[in-house]
């Protein structure tokens, strides 16, 4: 289900394009992206909430480090295909579970699990081994070269697609 | 005294598993800033800090790159941007990094990591993702990649998403407990 990029005004939009990374940390942040955005502090509240509200934010906020800022690791789970959905259900219990994709392959579940510290990744991962009745592939990162998710948004593409 | 750095701060919290006001910070933070006119007030007012030491924190775990990035999380299938694929690479190890970077480089991929092989059901140690609108449109991206940095040799698989039964921020903070989920 998409929210149509026609839906997003141009100041939603600058909002976006500018706002994905730099957020100012000043004692009124939304004060100052208006002012940049020749817009008032109430405007950039109201829309963020509404962006909130469709879905197409998360939330405001800093993105950790995950090497940083605790254990992580993507796990992968090779399930039968017309039992995905309740598989899936119990990888969403499991703590920690912040990501989880059904992909195309004989591994079809995809999910990165975090945890405060490493002890505790590999204790819920053994914990969801035994539940999910599956081996679970654990293939954590060794390198990163890139992680960046703050990617310009291809708006005319979307609103021809 | 504060002496050690607000990071060396965070893990000694960890180690002693004892609650502090920066962890509690952290755990306030991966829900999103309030939106508010003063969002670092109410954070500091949640966990027993001044408004300026909240944003002093924040700022040094910015510096030093505990934060990644501060600012709007986009959820991009939300928009549309929902042709979203995993390539997963084999490359002989001592090309992995060298790979790794000039993939890096392609504006087109947002995230990759060397991962390690699981032999023998996985033999891929260089993941890297590609996200568009429209799946034809990826493939063809892929293809122009793969001649231009001659990686026709090197064996890949696309994996596109077909359903996201989750896509939400890391939670790092510390869980009590008795509040995990029982066996």
């Amino acid at each position: 289900m998409h929210c149509h990029s026609h839906d997003l005004d141009s100041l939603d939009r600058r909002l976006i394009d500018c706002y994905q990374r730099n957020l100012p940390v000043c004692s009124r942040p939304f004060l100052a992206m208006a002012a940049r955005l020749d817009t008032t502090e109430e405007q950039v509240i109201v829309r963020l909430q509404r962006l909130q509200e469709l879905g197409v934010l998360s939330r405001v906020g800093p993105v950790f480090d995950h090497a940083l800022a605790g254990a992580s690791l993507l796990a992968a789970v090779a399930v039968p295909e017309d039992q995905r959905d309740a598989f899936a259900e119990l990888i969403n219990q499991a703590p920690g579970v912040n990501h989880n994709y059904a992909r195309e392959h004989y591994y079809n579940l995809w999910f990165v699990m975090t945890a405060a510290e490493e002890k505790s990744l590999v204790e819920a991962l053994k914990r969801l081994e035994a539940i999910l009745d599956r081996k679970i592939l654990r293939l954590p990162m060794l390198e990163s070269f890139h992680i960046d998710l703050a990617f310009t948004i291809p708006w005319t593409e979307l609103e021809e697609a | 005294m504060m002496t050690a750095t607000p990071l060396a701060r965070v893990n000694d919290c960890q180690q002693l598993n004892a609650p502090c006001a920066h962890s509690k910070l952290r755990a306030l933070l991966e829900q999103g800033l309030p939106l508010t006119p003063h969002p670092w007030q109410v954070l500091a007012e949640q966990c027993g800090l001044e408004e300026a030491e909240v944003m002093g924190c924040v700022k040094r775990w910015r510096e030093e790159k505990l934060i990644k990035r501060l600012g709007l999380v986009v959820r991009h299938r939300r928009l549309g941007i929902d042709a979203n694929a995993m390539v997963v690479w084999n490359v002989p190890d001592e090309l992995v990094t060298r790979v790794g970077q000039a993939l890096a480089k392609e504006t087109i991929v947002t995230l990759c990591y060397r991962r390690p092989r699981r032999l023998p059901d996985w033999p891929f140690n260089l993941f890297c993702m590609i996200h568009g609108v429209k799946r034809e449109a990826v493939m063809a991206q892929l293809e122009t990649l793969v001649e231009r940095l001659g990686l026709a040799e090197i064996e890949h698989q696309v994996l596109f998403s077909q359903h996201a039964y989750r896509q939400c921020g890391g939670s790092y903070a510390l869980r009590r407990n008795d509040e995990l989920p029982g066996v």
